[in-house]
């Protein structure tokens, strides 16, 4: 009798999740059965022409082998590491700051405010907003100019390196605000004793950062590695905008979802489901981490940090 | 007398520090604004700190402008956006109750799947996507931008997290009790007690959707349909030279201002909210 009523919940268990499903399967999961299908097909328009499908195998993946990808694969790496490095660095010095009780610090909220601003901007419309202000007749060769730094113009979108430092920065400008939140949850996550002892050890402000505070938060700042890595694997908006698509100057800073992009516009379905498919085996790795941190066990990172915590006690504990 | 002097030193540079980055937060959009005020020609003489008179012009230029129907773009972004924060939190949050209050077989391998595609990308199935609503005989609509976040894995562990922390089963038990049905259970009891986290994800969904740009430029054609992001792209993509660049600022302004308008009344929610959940879309 128990069972039958236990059961009888159970079928509306299926009924809540199943929209969830059934959109996932339609929208998600029959695209990528198709994706991963057409990669081992010669399938592409030319003029108004379509040729294809026809069955190549594993062709397409080896043409993609011969060409850019990896060249691209690396402009991604390079434009991820320009912005991720002074993002973690900056976050890592803001969270610890924010979340000291004891710095005064004067319009905190408004930093806060201010600082996780552009994380909420139109990626699209501040990448255009850029190309305005750095081009050569922009506000920011004429601000330049007018302050003797230059006397002329620099042309920052002709050149490699300013062309992927305006992407890694506005990268930086629009992630670090999130990030430092995001660790100084988790810095006020950890139990005050911890630091009140190692006060009472006699820790300066750098030893407690290095010695307390990092290894504490080591679990969410491995969580913001992965998934910011996952990000930048995505990098579109900001490099397309800016470039127009090009990637210009000579495709220097092309990310590999621009690459797909164009194999997607030009309508070259065989590439595009070849290059999909090792995109989808990189992300599928990276999740895999995301889940193993996200793991039920250990919901929070509660775990590791408790284990991490134990770690800096018995450190402190040597020390005395 | 050495460490107060110290201390002093020490919040000075930090005050600096900070000052400094929110100039660089705040500077791109004070140019923004400054030359959104200007005409084309003040603008070709270089940049001025001070706002200009030509803000009404530049806005009656961009609201006339057939080629670039920057309204009509808002409003379609403002439609594709909310009906997707609007979707998006109530299946999620039905998802997560129907995962968290309920016993069934298939209840651990569910989870297990959903955390196992929490954070995979979109583009990867981009190319199937397209095939597929092409075959649907939604390609150039704006429904394939709204039905697929009934699926979000990110929002759906946030408000599974929230229910998990916030919602005790003996409440569901006494309303069942009651002659409650389980539909008007969610509805009546569940839904007003996530208020809270729906509203967090409401917005972030919101703005996410806003923002986006890869899948809508792929599936969205004629004028009239397009978001905002699209014509910001379309602007880029056109002889751009020749523009008026009063014009041009005051485009990108009223593409991003609406979203700086509602954080600064809403901050406050938005800046708790990231970190409740622990994930990030």
């Amino acid at each position: 009798m128990k069972k039958r009523k236990a059961s009888g919940y159970a079928k509306w268990g299926y009924i809540f999740i199943l929209p969830f499903f059934i959109a996932y399967f339609i929208f998600s999961l029959i695209p990528l059965v198709d994706t991963v299908r057409y990669s081992f097909y010669e399938y592409y328009q030319s003029g108004i022409k379509v040729i294809g499908p026809n069955y190549v195998g594993l062709v397409n993946y080896k043409e993609l082998l011969h060409s850019d990808m990896f060249r691209y694969a690396g402009n991604t790496m390079i434009l991820w590491i320009i912005g991720f490095i002074p993002q973690i660095v900056i976050a890592m010095i803001l969270a610890s700051w924010f979340s000291d009780a004891r710095l005064k610090i004067h319009g905190k909220q408004f930093f806060k405010v201010v600082v996780y601003l552009p994380n909420l901007i139109m990626a699209s419309a501040f990448a255009l907003l850029f190309f305005t202000m750095f081009s050569t007749s922009g506000p920011i060769n004429s601000i330049l100019m007018n302050l003797g730094i230059t006397s002329s113009k620099i042309d920052f979108l002709g050149s490699t390196a300013g062309t992927r430092l305006l992407v890694g920065f506005m990268n930086f400008l629009m992630w670090f605000g999130n990030t430092s939140i995001m660790l100084m949850a988790a810095i006020m996550g950890i139990s005050q004793e911890v630091f009140e002892a190692a006060d009472i050890d006699g820790c300066n402000r750098l030893q407690r950062f290095f010695m307390v505070t990092l290894p504490n938060i080591r679990p969410i700042l491995a969580y913001t590695l992965i998934t910011s890595i996952i990000g930048g694997l995505q990098m579109f908006d900001v490099p397309q905008i800016l470039t127009g698509g090009k990637g210009s100057p000579d495709r220097t800073s092309m990310t590999l979802i621009m690459f797909l992009n164009n194999h997607l516009k030009s309508k070259n379905y065989g590439m595009a489901g070849a290059l999909s498919v090792y995109l989808f085996i990189i992300a599928g790795i990276l999740c895999a981490i995301v889940y193993k941190m996200t793991d039920d066990s250990d919901p929070d990172g509660s775990r590791a940090a408790e284990k991490a915590r134990k770690r800096a006690e018995r450190k402190a504990g040597h020390k005395r | 007398m050495k460490s107060k002097k110290n201390n002093l030193l020490s919040s000075f540079l930090i005050h600096l520090v900070l000052a400094v980055l929110a100039f660089l937060c705040l500077f791109f959009f004070y140019v923004l604004v400054i030359n959104a005020t200007h005409s084309h020609a003040d603008l070709q003489k270089g940049f001025s700190a001070v706002p200009g008179s030509s803000f009404l012009q530049n806005l009656k230029n961009v609201s006339t402008d057939g080629s670039f129907p920057m309204f009509r773009g808002i409003l379609n972004s403002i439609f594709v956006s909310g009906s997707c924060a609007a979707i998006c939190t109530y299946f999620s949050s039905l998802t997560a109750y129907g995962l968290y209050a309920y016993d069934f077989r298939l209840k651990k391998i569910a989870f297990t799947f959903i955390m196992a595609i929490l954070v995979m990308p979109t583009q990867v199935t981009a190319m199937g996507f397209l095939r597929l609503i092409t075959r649907m005989g939604m390609y150039d609509s704006l429904l394939p931008l709204i039905l697929p976040s009934i699926a979000s894995p990110a929002v759906f562990y946030f408000m599974f997290s929230y229910l998990k922390s916030s919602l005790p089963l003996s409440l569901v038990e006494a309303a069942r009790i009651d002659g409650c049905g389980e539909f008007r259970i969610f509805n009546r009891i569940v839904l007003p007690i996530m208020k809270p986290a729906i509203a967090v994800q409401a917005i972030f969904t919101f703005v996410g959707s806003w923002n986006n740009y890869f899948v809508p430029a792929l599936v969205i054609q004629s004028k009239n349909k397009m978001t905002v992001p699209i014509l910001i792209a379309t602007l880029r993509g056109a002889d751009y030279m020749n523009f008026d660049m009063g014009k041009v600022y005051m485009m990108i302004m009223a593409a991003i201002v609406p979203i700086i308008f509602v954080y600064l009344l809403l901050s406050k929610y938005i800046i708790a909210g990231i970190t409740l959940g622990g994930v990030k879309g």
